[in-house]
């Protein structure tokens, strides 16, 4: 026989938080047409190498954000129904030249910012993006992209409400994809970029320049560095406590 | 875009058409193609959203009437700089007159009828030179609306303007749309140093012209094959 407190105990989770309004705002014009005052959810991004605990933190926010009792829709890269195939297929012959592999992320990224992130949005959901507009910008510019030229095109992306860049050492990130996976990822590693013919090289030497690029980045759109060295647990709670403090804006 | 190929000292030229549908263009580009092809010059032609790549995702995103005016714009400047560094960069390295039917004037001119606004589409553009010789083919809307719409032909959606709520007419809207294009592309012809023909005139007295310019201004001699 288990013992029952004859106490009714309060479930958790019947407090609800309700979100502020706070407005949002476009990096530069933004998109044609879209009125800003609609727009009453919450856009979280992680940012972060393959193997920087990314998908895990994701994961673990939205059960939380659902738990809470909010709404909340996940995207991230490389997923609108417009081009992801043919990006897939164009990376798979590895024939695209850097403008061209440029703009084709950008356009898959203005595909899900216009019909997934904004009516989301719109819908009053908390919107958690694993990955935005900062990935794509770090990647093209090791690729040797002018940083005004990319600003230009990003003019169109809505200002997140928090970005989070989960930064680990190119030693950690190796570790833990061969403990995923055994092997390492062809672009991850920027093998397209000539830094050298070893695989394990490159990928250092590729993934330490994409953290240079982070840390340019964060010094025009201001967002926050987590050292995801740390155990999980204790990432999440940093992660939960900052978004906590985001929603009541 | 500041610069034309010349300029910064590519050995090849780019000579590009832009007007509007109806306007004789693409006949007037193919004919100066013919001529400097059995002229024996190295040449090579080039058509506005014609990249293998990007075909695939363009059609389907016509067909399923995906695209907002920035998804528009982005994938068509993706199309444009697949064959803008794949082929035309190269190729004019190599020496070789290029033509193109259409250029970034056409994303300038269309993109800006569709809401985007024009500095940041211009931007978009930047990392392509200018071509050396644009002519613009100025036909009177009413004319280049007749060769298109006396044919009775399937105007297709996006190319009708239909997306941008025009007219619930197909042929209204497109020629409204058509009427738009005319006016941005009259609005940058100077700053672009179009060669304005007139193209209400007839094909061989435009041919004869265009041929005539072309040579003025460009060494034809220094592109024989093999040269």
């Amino acid at each position: 026989m288990v013992a029952r407190s004859k106490k009714k105990r309060q479930p958790s989770g019947l407090n609800v938080v309700i979100p502020g309004r706070s407005a949002k705002r476009f990096y530069g014009h933004g998109i044609p047409g879209v009125d800003l005052r609609q727009l009453n959810g919450k856009l979280i991004v992680v940012e972060g190498a393959d193997g920087s605990g990314r998908s895990t933190q994701t994961n673990k926010l939205v059960e939380w954000l659902e738990g809470g009792g909010h709404a909340t829709v996940q995207v991230g890269l490389k997923r609108s129904t417009l081009v992801s195939e043919e990006l897939q297929q164009a990376q798979e012959g590895n024939i695209l030249s850097r403008t061209t592999l440029s703009l084709f992320y950008a356009t898959d990224f203005a595909d899900q910012l216009e019909n997934l992130i904004i009516p989301a949005l719109k819908a009053g959901s908390i919107v958690i993006a694993d990955r935005y507009i900062y990935t794509l910008m770090a990647r093209d510019l090791v690729r040797g992209m002018d940083m005004d030229w990319l600003r230009n095109v990003y003019d169109i992306a809505l200002r997140p409400d928090a970005v989070f860049y989960l930064q680990t050492s190119p030693e950690t990130l190796v570790q833990r994809n061969f403990a995923k996976k055994q092997a390492l990822d062809y672009w991850e590693s920027g093998m397209d970029l000539g830094l050298s013919r070893d695989m394990f090289d490159s990928f250092l030497k590729y993934q330490s320049l994409l953290v240079e690029q982070f840390l340019r980045l964060k010094e025009i759109y201001k967002f926050n560095i987590v050292d995801a060295n740390q155990p999980v647990e204790k990432i999440q709670k940093l992660l939960r406590r900052r978004i906590t403090s985001v929603l009541r804006k | 875009m500041n610069k034309t190929f010349g300029e910064l000292g590519f050995p090849g030229r780019l000579i590009a058409v832009e007007g509007l549908d109806g306007s004789g263009k693409s006949t007037q580009i193919y004919l100066l193609k013919r001529w400097l092809e059995l002229t024996g010059l190295k040449v090579y032609f080039s058509e506005w959203n014609s990249s293998q790549l990007v075909k695939s995702a363009t059609s389907k995103g016509k067909k399923r009437t995906l695209l907002t005016p920035t998804t528009f714009s982005l994938i068509h400047a993706t199309d444009f700089a697949d064959r803008y560094e794949r082929q035309l960069v190269p190729l004019l390295r190599a020496g070789y007159l290029v033509l193109c039917d259409r250029y970034a004037y056409t994303a300038f001119a269309r993109d800006v009828v569709r809401g985007c606004p024009p500095d940041w589409v211009r931007q978009l553009y930047s990392f392509a030179a200018k071509p050396d010789v644009t002519f613009f083919f100025n036909a009177r809307l009413e004319v280049s609306l007749a060769r298109i719409l006396d044919g009775r032909p399937q105007l297709k959606y996006f190319e009708a303007g239909m997306d941008l709520n025009l007219s619930n007419d197909i042929q209204e809207s497109f020629r409204v749309f058509q009427g738009r294009m005319l006016e941005q592309y009259l609005a940058m012809s100077s700053e672009y140093k179009f060669t304005i023909m007139d193209a209400n005139e007839g094909v061989e007295e435009q041919q004869a012209l265009v041929r005539k310019l072309v040579t003025d201004k460009i060494d034809l001699d220094s592109f024989a094959a093999g040269s």
